[in-house]
C-alpha cells in the first residue's frame, strides 16, 4: 500500500481523510476535552457564561459566484457555525490573505457584502487583520473569519445529543452551493437559475428554539454534505438513523448536472441549510417555526434516528430498497462515461 | 435539462410492480452480470439487490473504464506526469488509483502539472493556452469517451494546435464480452449490456457474440425502472429458455448505433490486441491512434519506460472484474482496503465493484 507522505486535495475534502488527520494528528497534539467534542464550534463555560467559540477559513474558486461571493459566505459560513451549537453569534473576527494583484475593486465588492451580510446576521466585526502575499502564494484572496456566540440557558445542542424517535429535519433544497460554485469553476454552464445558497441561519435557530422545543442536534451541512454530516452526527451519538430518499429535496437543475457529472447531491457542500434532529413531540412546532423564516420555508422531515445499527446511516430508496449511505471519503471526482 | 423525464423512470409505484412481477416469474437461480460500472452504481445507488428475490444473484463485470486498466498503462500515466513540459490532462477517476509505486494524485502533491477535465475540448484548450508545454490526455475509457477523443485529435489537427496528445488506453466491450465467457470459469446466465456505450455501437455489435453464444442478453439504461425492466426480461428469457438479444433503452439506443461518432472512431483509432486487468491480453480489444495522427500520439512521441509494474498484492480485483469473487470474498475488502487507503483501482474508482460494496451496501 501506498503511504501519503504529502498533504493532498482530499485532506481538505471534509471527508473521512479529513476526519482522519483531524483524530490522528490534530486531537493528540491539542489534547483538549472541548475540541475533542468536534461539533460546529467549541461549547465550554466562562465567567458563568456558556460560550460557542468557532473559526472557519475560505478558499473558494471562483471568489464571485451566482448567488453570492466569498465575503458574505465567510460572514455566513461563521454566524451558521455558531448559531449551530444552538448558540446567538455576536461578534466576529476577520482575517484577509490577499495575492498581490487583486484588483481593488475586487476587495471593495468583496468587503461591502461583508459588510452587509454581517448586518443581515445581526453580528458585529469587531476586529481584523489584512495580510499580502507575492503573486502565485495565495489564490486572489482568502478569508479567515472566527466569532463567538452566547448560549441560552435552557439550550443543550450538541452532535452528541441525538436520540431514537428524534425526527431528522433538512431546512430546504440540498446541494445548490456545491453544484453552482463547480459549474462556475468548470465554466459549464447552467440554464437555469439555481443560485448558492449562502445565508445566515441564525434568526431561524432563533425561531426553532423560542419556546424551549426540544431540538437536540444542529448541523449545517457544507463541507462533505448531508451525507457526510449525517454520519458525523451518527457516531458522535452512537445512534442509527434512517432517511428516506423520496423526502430529500434537491432542484431539478441540481439533480440534472448531478446526474451528467457523476455527483451525488447527498455530498455537495449547502451554505445556507440546515439539518436539526429535534424530539418526535416537537417536531411539528419545529417545522412550523423554520417554515415561518425565510429560509425555511422548504423544510421538511426526511428521517428519523433508531435504535440499532449505531453509527450507520440507512436510506431506503426511491424504489423500496435500502442502502447505507457512507460518509464521503475524498474529493467526489467527475466520472469518465 | 429536465429532470421530470428522469423521474418518470425513477417512479416508485412502477418499480414497486416490477419487482413483484421479477418475483412471481423467478423460479430457478440464476446468475445476471451487469457489464458496465455505472450500471453496479444504479443498482446499489437504488437499492436494487435489496428488493430482489434470491433466486437472481447480480454479478459485475469489467465495465469501470479505471478498473480495467492495465497496471503497466497506469504506471505509464505516472512516468509521463514526470515528464519535463508536459501537463497532464484527465478524467478525475484516474487520480487516485494506485499504480505499482505512486498515485497521479501524489505525483500532483509532488508539484507535477496535472489538472482535472470534464471534457477532452478542455485539454485542447489548455494545450492551446500552453504553447511551450506538451498536454497529454489520458484517453481511458470504452466506446463511449473514445469518440469524443477522436474528435478532440481532429480538431487538433484542424486548429493546428500541435502541442495537444493523447496516450490511447481505451477499451472494447464486445471483445471483452467473448473473453469473458471463453474463460468459462463462471457460469452467466443473462447479460445486462451497457447503455452509453451502446447509444454509439448499437445493438448489432453485439449480434457474432449472441449468435455464438445463445445467452440471454439485454441493453438498457440506467433509471432504477430500466434496469428492473432489463432484469425481468432475463428472467423470463431464462425461465422460458428462449434466449434472446434485445434493446431496453430504445429511448437512446437504435440497432445501427451512432454512425457519426462510429465512423470518427474509426478514422483516429485501429483495432489492437490490449491487456485487461483481471482477463489478460484479449485480440483486437483496444484502440491504437493511427499512424496518420502520429504526432498527436504521445505513445509514439514520448519514450515511456516503466520498470518493476506490479498488480496490486493479494488484491482480488482481477477476479472481481470477471464475476468470480465478490468483494467481501476479497480478504484485503474493509480490512487492508477501504475508499481511504485502496490497494486496487476497484475500491478508487467511483464505478468500482469494491467501492459500490463499500459505500452502499449493508452487511
Amino acid at each position: 500500500m501506498m503511504k501519503i507522505d504529502k498533504i493532498v486535495l482530499d485532506h481538505g475534502s471534509g471527508g473521512k481523510i479529513s476526519h482522519r488527520l483531524t483524530a490522528d494528528l490534530m486531537l493528540p497534539i491539542f489534547d483538549n476535552a472541548i475540541l475533542a467534542q468536534l461539533n460546529d464550534g467549541a461549547i465550554f463555560d466562562l465567567a458563568g457564561m456558556r460560550l460557542a467559540f468557532s473559526t472557519d477559513s475560505y478558499t473558494v474558486d471562483p471568489i464571485f459566484f451566482p448567488g453570492g461571493n466569498i465575503g458574505d459566505l465567510a460572514i455566513n459560513g461563521t454566524v451558521n457555525d455558531i448559531a449551530m451549537c444552538g448558540a446567538t453569534p455576536l461578534y466576529l473576527s476577520v482575517g484577509l490573505i490577499i495575492e498581490e494583484g487583486l484588483p481593488m475593486s475586487d476587495l471593495e465588492s468583496i468587503l461591502i457584502e461583508m459588510g452587509k451580510a454581517a448586518k443581515t446576521a445581526g453580528v458585529t466585526v469587531v476586529t481584523g487583520d489584512t495580510k499580502v502575499v507575492p503573486r502565485g502564494a495565495a489564490d486572489r484572496i482568502f478569508i479567515n473569519t472566527s466569532g463567538i456566540g452566547l448560549i441560552p440557558e435552557d439550550v443543550q445542542i450538541a452532535g452528541n445529543q441525538a436520540r431514537p424517535g428524534d425526527k431528522i429535519i433538512i431546512s430546504g433544497s440540498i446541494a445548490d452551493h456545491g453544484i453552482v460554485v463547480l459549474t462556475q469553476r468548470e465554466g459549464l454552464t447552467f440554464d437555469s437559475a439555481v443560485v448558492s445558497d449562502t445565508a445566515p441561519l441564525n434568526h431561524m435557530v432563533g425561531r426553532m428554539l423560542a419556546g424551549g422545543k426540544k431540538v437536540h442536534v444542529l448541523r449545517d451541512p457544507t463541507r462533505g454534505g448531508v451525507g457526510t454530516a449525517l454520519n458525523e452526527i451518527a457516531l458522535q451519538s452512537g445512534v442509527g438513523l434512517k432517511i428516506f430518499e423520496e423526502k430529500i429535496p434537491v432542484k431539478g437543475p441540481v439533480a440534472g448536472m448531478c446526474e451528467l457529472l457523476g455527483y451525488d447531491p447527498l455530498y455537495l457542500a449547502n451554505e445556507g441549510k440546515l439539518l436539526a434532529f429535534v424530539s418526535p413531540e416537537d417536531a411539528e412546532a419545529v417545522l412550523a417555526a423554520m417554515r415561518a423564516d425565510k429560509y425555511g420555508k422548504e423544510a421538511v422531515v426526511i428521517g428519523e434516528v433508531v435504535s440499532d445499527h449505531a453509527g450507520q446511516v440507512f436510506m431506503q430508496t426511491r424504489i423500496g430498497g435500502t442502502r447505507i449511505v457512507d460518509m464521503l471519503t475524498g474529493e467526489q471526482l467527475p466520472r469518465i462515461c | 435539462m429536465s429532470i421530470k423525464y428522469m423521474d418518470e423512470y425513477r417512479d416508485s409505484e412502477i418499480s414497486r410492480k416490477l419487482v413483484e412481477k421479477i418475483g412471481n416469474l423467478s423460479r430457478n437461480a440464476i446468475r445476471l452480470m451487469e457489464v458496465c460500472g455505472t450500471h453496479t452504481v444504479a443498482i446499489f445507488r437504488s437499492g436494487i439487490r435489496s428488493v430482489l428475490p434470491e433466486t437472481i444473484t447480480l454479478l459485475s463485470g469489467p465495465g469501470c473504464p479505471v478498473c480495467v486498466t492495465d497496471q503497466k498503462e497506469i504506471d505509464a500515466f505516472i512516468e509521463l506526469a514526470r515528464t519535463k513540459d508536459v501537463i497532464i490532462t484527465t478524467f478525475g477517476d484516474l487520480m487516485r488509483v494506485p499504480g505499482t509505486f505512486s498515485s497521479l494524485q501524489q505525483e500532483r502533491a509532488d508539484g507535477r502539472d496535472i489538472r482535472v477535465v470534464y471534457s477532452t475540448f478542455d485539454a485542447l484548450e489548455v494545450a492551446k493556452k500552453n504553447p511551450e508545454k506538451k498536454v497529454v490526455f489520458l484517453g481511458i475509457g470504452f466506446e463511449t469517451t473514445a469518440p469524443t477523443i477522436a474528435a478532440a485529435i481532429l480538431a487538433a489537427v484542424q486548429r493546428e494546435i500541435e502541442n495537444f496528445l493523447v496516450i490511447s488506453a481505451h477499451k472494447l466491450v464486445p471483445p471483452a464480452l467473448e473473453a469473458l465467457v471463453a474463460t468459462a470459469n463462471v457460469a452467466i446466465d443473462g447479460f445486462i449490456l451497457p447503455g452509453h456505450v451502446s447509444v454509439i455501437i448499437g445493438l448489432k455489435a453485439y449480434q457474432p457474440f449472441f449468435e455464438k453464444h445463445r445467452i440471454p442478453s439485454v441493453v438498457t439504461g440506467f433509471e432504477p425502472t430500466d434496469i428492473l425492466q432489463a432484469i425481468l426480461i432475463l428472467v423470463e428469457q431464462v425461465e422460458k429458455k428462449y434466449p434472446r438479444l434485445e434493446n431496453a433503452y430504445q429511448r437512446a439506443v437504435t440497432f445501427d448505433g451512432n454512425a457519426k461518432a462510429w465512423n470518427m472512431m474509426q478514422e483516429v483509432f485501429e483495432t489492437v490486441d490490449a491487456g485487461w486487468r483481471g482477463l489478460g491480453v484479449i485480440p483486437q480489444s483496444g484502440l491504437k491512434i493511427r499512424e496518420r495522427f502520429r504526432a498527436h500520439d504521445a505513445a509514439r512521441v514520448f519514450d515511456i519506460q516503466v520498470h518493476g509494474t506490479q498488480d496490486p498484492r493479494g488484491c482480488a480485483c482481477g477476479e472481481i472484474l470477471t464475476g468470480l469473487k465478490t468483494p467481501p470474498e476479497c480478504p484485503l475488502y474493509k480490512t487492508r482496503c477501504s475508499p481511504t487507503d485502496p490497494v486496487g483501482p476497484c475500491m478508487v474508482s467511483s464505478e468500482g465493484t469494491c467501492a459500490a460494496y463499500y459505500r452502499y451496501h449493508a452487511d
